[in-house]
């Protein structure tokens, strides 16, 4: 997993609340076996019409969101099913951090694992970066997950709460299988005592 | 002794490992794995030439992707066929007991862990699928995790864990006749909202949980997460206990582990961190109008009008909503035609649920504009729905009966609807797209699921009282 320290993008919008996993990536992809190549499925239903054109509706796909990796959306984004290929999609696009004023669980947790910062602001201030994003073609901003404050140059700053312990393992790229493994002792200790951790009955 | 809630005792006894500011280190029992989110975990495993931990403690099927038509013949989508393959691989590298397509003990993943007796009071189970919370019916602590995850779990038989926030919701007095277990979860979401119990397990209890069948209590555990709780549980009671009795995989000594879940319940007198409190004698059969679990009314509503929502983001959904479903506020919900019924999913594709189906369509026959089908949930509930004659029963009624799997409850297999088509469904989620692109999808019980096939439209099951 690639370490996440700074981060400088052009915002991008989604102007919906309860974004689910099956919108970031329809079922029909889930078929493939390996973590890359999501990134063209994204929004898939959202982004093409008739599964190739651009929908030109959809405010993402306006030229001025090129290459933008950094995605500002409503409320509970990620909730559904869940499938990690939805921050996977996510990060194969080019998004490296999603601003939101709250997140599904599952989700919230998958994009630590794989290297997404989500970043919880309030209401209003994910209403300020709305406006700021609509009135500036271009617009950038920085997330700065070791001074945890995510802000534009002489425009806005916010800062943000993130947990310690995965803003540790997110500034370090490190990886939480290393880490349990380090712990193995205690896992045997454990298991030594735990009684539903015996093997089964002899089965027929 | 400080009392505790059954979640904390079963947290608390998990710990394998704490430290301040840290999530904790807890220890799975039970790992289930399919097809979908697992292969990604696996090959992780290999990558770093690692052993699955405790290949014993992990069992696998294959449901998301699986046809639902005759198994005897090859699997026509080449993609599908190898996820299949690539967890018959897996399963076999990694010592992992998987029951297949040709397993007499395949199915949904949810179904068949009960029905096992892989789920059991007191443990924590986890799988790469978030309606993990369903187990929670019979006192475990369950949730869905993601695949990376998956792999942690492969990796140390342990996950990385905040602790998470207890939420009480209590359901008590008479349930009317037409309200089923589905009408009280859909009207639990439609009051709290699709995050409302985000970062929390939530317990249900209360008299009227008491006295639902332990399907019944599977029903309201499965859709836990569309409130966005982590899990949902009730406590075990003698109806868990008599259900687990005899299954393959329960403890050899059953009566001494009947004894140790019985210490399980929460205490008297133990906090939660929320409380809501909810009379099921005010409770209607649900109906949903809109695009996520917790846009849903009582079926003698009307479709609601985007602008009553003073909320502008809940104003902003319901008006895309209604776009999407092609609805129009005002209308009544039971002037809503249908083509399609769908009963099936890991909600509501048990045996008791095809029994109460096949009661109500007995002697009637399913609308000539729609077509609908019934998945059972595993092969075990397809047997002895056929050794009971229900899949005659549904059959002579214009029911499609077919193979088991999650079928057109996510539609990864053939089984869709096409754009515009509407449907009733017995499954959990009405997200855009979930049953097939442009599909509409509405949420319901399967009684009334199966009132509405034979209606053509949606009906309020209640009438039926008076007219029987
Ligand atoms: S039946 Fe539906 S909700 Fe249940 S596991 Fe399958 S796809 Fe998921």
């Amino acid at each position: 997993m690639d370490p996440f320290k700074k981060h400088t993008g052009i915002v991008t919008l989604l102007d919906l609340p309860n974004v689910d996993t099956d919108q970031i990536i329809p079922k029909q992809f889930l078929k493939r076996i390996e973590r890359t190549g999501f990134g063209q499925f994204l929004f898939y239903d959202w982004r093409f019409l008739d599964g190739k054109k651009p929908n030109p509706e959809f405010e993402m796909n306006a030229e001025r969101y090129r290459g933008a990796s950094i995605l500002v959306t409503r409320a509970n984004f990620g909730c559904g099913s869940s499938r990690e290929h939805a921050p996977w999609a996510l990060l194969d696009y080019g998004f490296r951090c999603i601003i939101a004023p709250s997140f599904a669980d599952i989700f919230y947790n998958n994009c630590f694992k794989n290297g997404i910062l989500p970043v919880k602001l309030s209401e209003s201030q994910v209403e300020t970066i709305f406006q700021r994003v609509r009135m500036t073609p271009g617009y950038q901003m920085t997330v700065d997950l070791e001074k945890k404050i995510v802000g534009s140059d002489n425009d806005v700053a916010f800062g943000f709460e993130v947990d310690d312990f995965r803003r540790h393992c997110l500034l370090g790229g490190l990886d939480d299988i290393g880490l349990t493994l380090q712990y193995e002792g205690a896992i045997r200790a454990y298991e030594t005592q735990h009684p539903e951790a015996t093997p089964f009955p002899a089965r027929p | 002794m400080r009392p505790k809630t059954m979640f904390e005792k079963i947290w608390e006894a998990h710990v394998v490992h704490e430290e301040a500011s840290q999530p904790s280190l807890i220890y799975i029992d039970r790992h289930l794995v399919h097809e979908v989110t697992s292969p990604q975990a696996f090959e992780g495993l290999r990558l770093s030439g690692r052993r699955a931990r405790r290949p014993d403690l992990t069992f696998a099927t294959m449901d998301h992707n699986v046809p639902t038509t005759d198994r005897s013949l090859p699997i026509q989508d080449a993609i599908s066929a190898q996820q299949m393959e690539t967890l018959v691989r897996n399963c076999k590298e990694f010592g992992i007991t998987l029951f297949d397509l040709r397993s007499p003990d395949q199915g949904i993943v949810h179904v068949i862990g009960p029905e096992l007796g892989l789920t059991l009071p007191g443990l924590t189970l986890v799988c790469g699928d978030s309606h993990t919370s369903t187990h929670g019916a019979c006192g475990t602590l369950a949730f869905g995790i993601g695949t990376s995850e998956v792999e942690h779990v492969l990796t140390t038989q342990c996950l990385l864990q905040d602790k998470p926030k207890t939420f009480l919701i209590e359901v008590n007095g008479r349930r009317p006749f037409g309200v089923e277990a589905k009408d009280i979860i859909l009207s639990i979401i439609g009051r709290i909202g699709t995050d409302g119990g985000t970062g929390s397990v939530i317990e249900y209890a209360g008299e009227t949980i008491r006295q639902l069948s332990m399907e019944e209590r599977m029903t309201v555990c499965n859709m836990s997460i569309e409130g966005g709780a982590r899990a949902g549980m009730i406590a075990p009671d003698e109806k868990t206990f008599d259900y687990l009795k005899g299954r393959r995989y329960v403890p050899a000594d059953f009566d001494a582990a009947v004894e140790r879940w019985k210490q399980l319940p929460t205490d008297l007198g133990a906090r939660f961190d929320r409380v809501l409190r909810i009379d099921a004698a005010s409770l209607a059969p649900q109906v949903t109008w809109g695009t996520n679990p917790g846009q849903v009314v009582p079926i003698n509503a009307r479709v609601p009008d985007p602008s009553d929502f003073s909320d502008p983001n809940a104003r902003k959904s319901a008006e895309r909503a209604l776009d999407y479903m092609g609805l129009r506020a005002g209308t009544a919900m039971t002037d809503i035609p249908l083509d399609r019924v769908f009963i099936g999913s890991c909600t509501n594709a048990r045996i008791e649920d095809l029994r109460r189906v096949a009661r109500f369509v007995k002697g009637r026959r399913v609308a000539p504009n729609v077509y609908a089908m019934v998945v059972p949930g595993s092969q075990r509930v397809k047997k002895q729905a056929e050794e009971e004659g229900l899949d005659r029963i549904l059959t002579a009624a214009g029911f499609d009966w077919r193979e088991s799997g999650c079928s057109m409850c996510l539609g990864m297999n053939p089984d869709i609807l096409k754009p515009g088509e509407r449907c009733a469904s017995t499954s959990n989620r009405n997200f855009e797209g979930r049953q097939g692109k442009g599909g509409r999808t509405h949420l319901v019980s399967p009684i009334m699921a199966a009132a509405a096939a034979v209606e053509g439209r949606f009906v309020d099951v209640r009438q039926y009282k008076l007219k029987d």
